[in-house]
């Protein structure tokens, strides 16, 4: 049980980092492992909506916050591994190398080398990224408590 | 698992359209335009093109065709596949079907919540065997059928006893399809 719930939450990592990565930055890390094995579609890609939600002040009632554009596919490899992506935006080759990725990642033969050189170097660039944009927020944060105290 | 329709929109939109000309003229027998290439293990063509185009997350479907067919219509198509036959829109039958009494007929308010038998047979042809009459038929029209239940046509009237409850059935064999709707009186020839 245990181990199921940690191959799901790896599956579950490794898919959201290939669903924010770009095509090119997939691509680009593809460049240097071992060449992907066939596979066919059997969905997608395609482009459709999804109604986003949010909640008023993070603990409020939800709400319908607008609808997004949203790209899936879904992919088999010979061997029978599925793979499956969505992906904001409309970009139908970033959703077919995601899906492709996804399930390549659960081939034994493949998913080594592709969470080394693929998934772990994407995920390190978009925590930098983010960390980068919250940084940036941060310089400009107001402290009311500071305020109130220094009056 | 196999991919479904070669083209999702217009592949759907051209069998639904075939549905509804074999339900407009009852006995005809239609060849589906485009069903999928390799439909699942368990379902001929047509029953796997009429459950990619007929069924979605709010029609409950019953199926007997195994594991791989259930998954696969849930996959592309999205539907719920229930247990008991009863609380389903869509019957699936490639072997002996469940009885037409044991499906959902309806309501006098709301006859359009019965349930659609989808019954693979083993031959349809027209010209002869059934005699079949009422709406969408110029006089008579002949539909032989082999491979469906001994007491289907004794199941079938008993159950439009109740009408306009009752039970509408579509007729599959291979790629081919025919519709039985409920207006319709068939006798056996």
């Amino acid at each position: 049980m245990g181990e199921q719930a940690n191959a799901i939450a790896a599956r579950r990592h490794w898919m959201s980092v290939l669903a924010r990565a770009s095509h090119d930055a997939l691509a680009s890390h593809l460049a240097s492992c071992a060449a992907l094995p066939a596979h066919s579609l059997l969905r997608g890609p395609e482009t459709g909506l999804v109604m986003v939600r949010g909640r008023a002040g993070g603990d409020g009632a939800p709400f319908n916050l607008g609808e997004t554009t949203v790209t899936r596919c879904t992919v088999q490899l010979a061997g029978g591994q599925i793979g499956h992506a969505y992906a904001l935006g409309r970009d139908p080759a970033q959703a077919e190398l995601a899906a492709l990725l996804d399930a390549a990642l659960q081939h034994p033969a493949h998913s080594s080398e592709l969470l080394a050189r693929v998934v772990e170097p994407l995920a390190q660039a978009q925590a930098a990224a983010r960390d980068a944009v919250l940084a940036k927020a941060a310089a400009t944060r107001v402290e009311f408590l500071a305020m109130q105290t220094t009056r | 698992m196999n991919p479904g329709f070669a083209d999702p929109t217009l592949d759907a939109q051209t069998s639904f359209r075939a549905v509804l000309h074999a339900m407009a003229q009852p006995g005809r027998i239609l060849r589906l335009p485009a069903s999928p290439a390799q439909p699942p293990t368990g379902l001929a063509p047509a029953a796997a093109a009429l459950l990619l185009a007929l069924t979605d997350a709010d029609t409950p479907v019953w199926l007997d065709a195994g594991p791989a067919a259930a998954a696969w219509g849930r996959f592309h198509a999205g539907c719920r596949i229930v247990d008991d036959p009863r609380q389903a829109s869509f019957v699936f039958a490639s072997g002996p079907p469940p009885s037409q009494a044991a499906l959902a007929q309806g309501s006098a308010e709301e006859p359009h919540l019965s349930a659609t038998l989808v019954l693979e047979v083993a031959q349809l042809a027209a010209g002869s065997g059934w005699v079949l009459r009422g709406p969408g038929i110029d006089a008579t029209a002949r539909l032989l059928v082999r491979g469906a239940p001994e007491d289907f046509l004794a199941q079938r009237a008993a159950n439009l006893a109740a009408f306009p409850c009752g039970v509408d059935t579509i007729l599959t064999c291979g790629p081919l399809l025919a519709a039985l709707p409920r207006t319709t009186r068939v006798e056996a020839a």
